[in-house]
C-alpha cells in the first residue's frame, strides 16, 4: 500500500505534554518538517525556552540546549560562533522573548546573527498559568490584569516584527498564524524560508506565529482559534515583515 | 620562549589563547578592560571568535551555548559583572558544560568602587547564584601564576565538566611583570573530544541534550548527588597551596592573591623583631585547602586572615582551624590595600598578648 502519510523524523516519539487545541503542537510539527525536508536535521541545533514548549529539547529529534527564561538568542549566538555552519534555532514564547529576553533578541537580530528564532506569541505566559505577557491585548482578562489590561497601568502590546523589520540585521521578519488549515501552510512556508534565509547566510530570521492557549484564555480549542482571528490578527497583521531572500532576486 | 612584561589582564588573555580558547565574550568593566581589547585584537590572529555582547547576562548565555558547543570558551568581568552572570553560571553548572570565568575583582557593595578588592570571596566560593552547585576557584598572586592556572582552569573545566572561576583582583590586572609562556604547554593538545557537546548530530546515532531542568524530584536529587560526587573528586584532586616559613611559625598568615605578597613582606619584617611568622596562601580558594592547618595547628599560636574585605575567607580558615587554635581577622576594604605596618603591628598586638 502506498504511503500518503508518514510522521516527520524531525520529531521523536515522546508524546507532547500541550494542553489540548494548543498550537504549540502545531508549530513544533511544521519546524521539524522543514527542518527534514531540507535535509539539516543532523546538522540542527536548536534551543529550548524556559516556557510551555520548555521540553522541545526531548521533542525535536537533533542536537539541543535548554536556556535560562529569555536567554535562547544569546545561547543559540554562542552555539552559532563555534559552529557557523550548523543550522541554529530557537523556539521561545512571548514572556520569553519580549519581556525577560527582549535585549537578547533585538540584539541577536541587530547583530545579524545567523539563527532563526520562532517566536509563539500566544498573548499570554502560558506555563505559569496566565499571567499578563508583553503581547497580551488592550483589555484582556489575565491572572496579573483580573480587570483588563489598560494602558495607563499596563503599558501597550509589543509589536515585536515591526519592531525587529527596523534593523539592518534582521534578514526574514514574517507573521503567521495557525488557526486553519491554508494559514497552517502559509506558516510552514514562512518557516521554510527563515530557515533558508540562515542557510543562506542572511543573518537573523524570526518567524512570529499567533498561537493559541485554550487553556488560559479560558475558551475551547474552536473558540481559541477564533479569538486568534478575531482579537488578535486586527492588532498582529499577518504578512512579511523584511525579506532579504526577495531583494536579492530582485537584484538578480 | 623569553618572558614579556605584560599587564595582568593580557597575560590572562594570552594564556587563555595558548590554552586553545578561541571563543570569547565579554563586556566592558573596569578593570579588566585590557581583556577585552586585547582579545578583539589577538583573536582574529589566532582564528578565534571574539564577542562584545549586549550585557553580561547575555555574555554568560553566549558561554553556556559555546561551551555547550563543545568549544573551550573564557568570560572575564568585574564584580558588578559577575552578579549579573549568576543566572548563567548556575545553569552552566547544572547542565555541566566547562567554561573559564575570571573575576578581577572590584570593590562593592553595588557600583562600590574600582580600586582592587577581594570582597567577592564569598560569592565565588559559597555559590552565588541559585541551586546546590560549586565553582572550582583559583586565586593567583602574581601575573605568572595567573598565566599558569588560566591555562590549568581550562584542563579543569574540562575534567570536570564544570566552570573554573579564577579569582584576582584590580591591582592583579593592572599591574605589570614578566610573563614566561614557555611553561604553558599547548592546551590544543590535550583537549579530549567532548561526545556529549551540541555540534549538530552528524552521523552520531543518539542527539545530545544540553539541560539542567528535572522536574521530578527524585531524578534532581539523584543529579544533585552526583554534582556532589564530582565536586568530592575535585576537593581531593584539585587542592592548592603554598606554605612559607610555617614550620616553626608562632603566628601564620593566611592571605590569598595581591594581599598574599604583603603578607610576604610582612614575614621579613616581623623577623627583625624575632616575631616568627609564617604564611598559608591558598592557591584554591574552593576547594578550600585543609592540610597546610592541619600541618601547622599543633604549634602555631594563632592564625590571622588578612584581607581586601570586612572578612569572608576567615570563616573558612576557622572552619579548616575548627576552634582548636585561636583565628583573627585583618582587613581593609573599599579598595585600600592593606599595608605591611599595618599588618606587623597587628602581629606585635597578637605576638605581645596572650594569644
Ligand atoms: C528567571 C525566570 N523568571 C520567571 C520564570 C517563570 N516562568 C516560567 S515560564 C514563564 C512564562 C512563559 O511564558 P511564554 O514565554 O509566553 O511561554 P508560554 O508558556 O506562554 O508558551 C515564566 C514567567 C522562570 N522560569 N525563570
Ligand atoms: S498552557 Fe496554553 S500555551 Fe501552554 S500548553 Fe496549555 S494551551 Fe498551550
Amino acid at each position: 500500500m502506498a504511503v500518503v502519510f508518514e510522521k516527520t523524523k524531525g520529531l521523536t516519539d515522546i508524546p507532547f505534554h500541550y494542553c489540548p487545541g494548543c498550537t504549540h503542537g502545531i508549530v513544533h510539527r511544521l519546524v521539524a518538517e522543514v527542518m527534514e525536508e531540507l535535509g539539516v536535521l543532523n546538522k540542527a541545533i536548536g534551543v529550548a525556552p524556559v516556557g510551555c514548549a520548555v521540553f522541545a529539547y526531548e521533542y525535536f529529534n537533533c542536537d539541543m540546549q535548554e536556556a535560562a527564561h529569555g536567554r535562547a538568542p544569546a545561547v543559540a549566538t554562542g552555539i552559532k560562533r563555534v559552529h557557523p555552519d550548523r543550522v541554529v534555532f530557537t523556539y521561545q514564547g512571548d514572556g520569553d522573548l519580549a519581556a525577560i529576553g527582549t535585549a537578547e533578541t533585538v540584539h541577536a537580530a541587530a547583530r545579524g546573527e545567523n539563527i532563526t528564532v520562532i517566536f509563539i506569541n500566544n498573548a499570554i505566559y502560558g506555563m505559569t498559568g496566565g499571567q499578563m505577557a508583553p503581547t497580551s491585548l488592550i483589555g484582556q482578562e489575565t491572572l496579573t490584569t483580573p480587570y483588563g489590561r489598560k494602558p495607563g497601568n499596563n503599558g501597550y502590546p509589543v509589536k515585536m516584527c515591526e519592531m525587529l523589520s527596523t534593523l539592518d540585521g534582521a534578514s526574514y521578519i514574517e507573521r503567521v498564524s495557525v488557526y486553519d488549515v491554508k494559514h497552517v501552510l502559509q506558516a510552514k512556508k514562512a518557516i521554510k524560508n527563515a530557515f533558508t534565509a540562515q542557510i543562506n547566510k542572511k543573518g537573523f530570521s524570526m518567524i512570529e506565529v499567533l498561537s493559541s492557549c485554550p487553556t488560559n484564555w479560558g475558551l475551547s480549542p474552536n473558540e481559541a482559534l477564533k479569538w486568534i482571528k478575531d482579537k488578535m490578527e486586527p492588532y498582529y497583521p499577518l504578512g512579511v515583515y523584511k525579506n532579504t531572500l526577495e531583494e536579492v532576486k530582485q537584484n538578480g | 620562549m623569553a618572558k614579556v612584561l605584560m599587564k595582568g589582564n593580557e597575560a590572562l588573555a594570552e594564556a587563555a589563547i595558548q590554552a586553545g580558547c578561541r571563543h570569547y565574550f565579554g563586556y566592558p568593566i573596569t578593570p579588566q578592560n585590557e581583556v577585552t581589547a586585547y582579545m578583539a585584537k589577538r583573536m582574529p590572529e589566532v582564528g578565534g571568535v571574539f564577542l562584545q555582547a549586549e550585557s553580561e547576562v547575555s555574555a554568560i548565555n553566549m558561554v553556556y551555548g559555546a561551551g555547550g558547543a563543545g568549544a573551550r570558551v573564557l568570560i572575564t568581568s568585574s564584580s558588578p559583572g559577575i552578579s549579573l552572570m549568576q543566572e548563567g553560571i548556575s545553569y552552566i553548572a547544572g547542565a555541566e558544560v566547562p567554561c573559564v570565568i575570571a573575576n578581577i575583582m572590584r570593590s562593592g557593595p553595588g557600583l562600590g568602587g574600582i580600586q582592587p578588592s577581594q570582597s567577592d570571596y564569598f560569592q565565588a566560593t559559597k555559590g552565588g547564584g541559585h541551586g546546590d552547585y560549586k565553582l572550582i576557584v583559583l586565586a593567583p598572586s602574581t601575573i605568572q601564576e595567573m598565566a599558569d592556572l588560566v591555562q590549568q582552569a581550562f584542563d579543569i573545566a574540562d575534567k570536570y565538566r564544570n566552570p573554573v572561576m579564577i579569582l584576582g583582583d584590580g591591582m592583579l590586572g593592572q599591574m605589570m611583570e614578566p610573563v614566561d609562556f614557555g611553561s604553558i604547554k599547548k592546551g590544543e593538545n590535550h583537549i579530549e573530544e567532548k561526545t556529549w557537546a551540541t555540534t549538530g548530530m552528524g552521523t552520531r546515532k543518539k542527539k545530545n541534550i544540553i539541560n539542567s531542568l528535572e522536574l521530578d524530584p527524585q531524578m534532581l536529587e539523584k543529579h544533585n548527588i552526583e554534582l556532589f560526587k564530582k565536586y568530592e573528586k575535585a576537593s581531593k584532586e584539585e587542592v592548592r597551596y603554598e606554605m612559607t616559613n610555617c614550620e616553626d611559625a608562632e603566628i601564620i598568615l593566611v592571605a590569598y592573591g595581591t594581599i598574599a605578597r604583603v603578607a610576604k613582606n610582612v614575614i621579613e619584617l616581623a623577623k627583625r623583631e624575632n616575631i616568627k611568622v609564617g604564611l598559608i596562601r591558598p592557591i584554591s580558594l574552593w576547594p578550600f585547602p585543609v592540610e597546610p592547618f592541619e600541618k601547622t595547628v599543633d604549634h602555631v599560636k594563632g592564625y590571622l586572615s588578612i584581607e581586601m574585605s570586612m572578612g569572608q575567607m576567615v570563616e573558612d580558615v576557622k572552619l579548616a582551624v575548627n576552634g582548636r587554635k585561636p583565628v583573627y581577622f585583618y582587613g581593609r576594604a573599599g579598595g585600600m590595600v592593606p599595608e605591611s605596618y599595618a599588618i606587623l603591628e597587628e602581629i606585635r598586638k597578637l605576638s605581645g598578648g596572650a594569644i
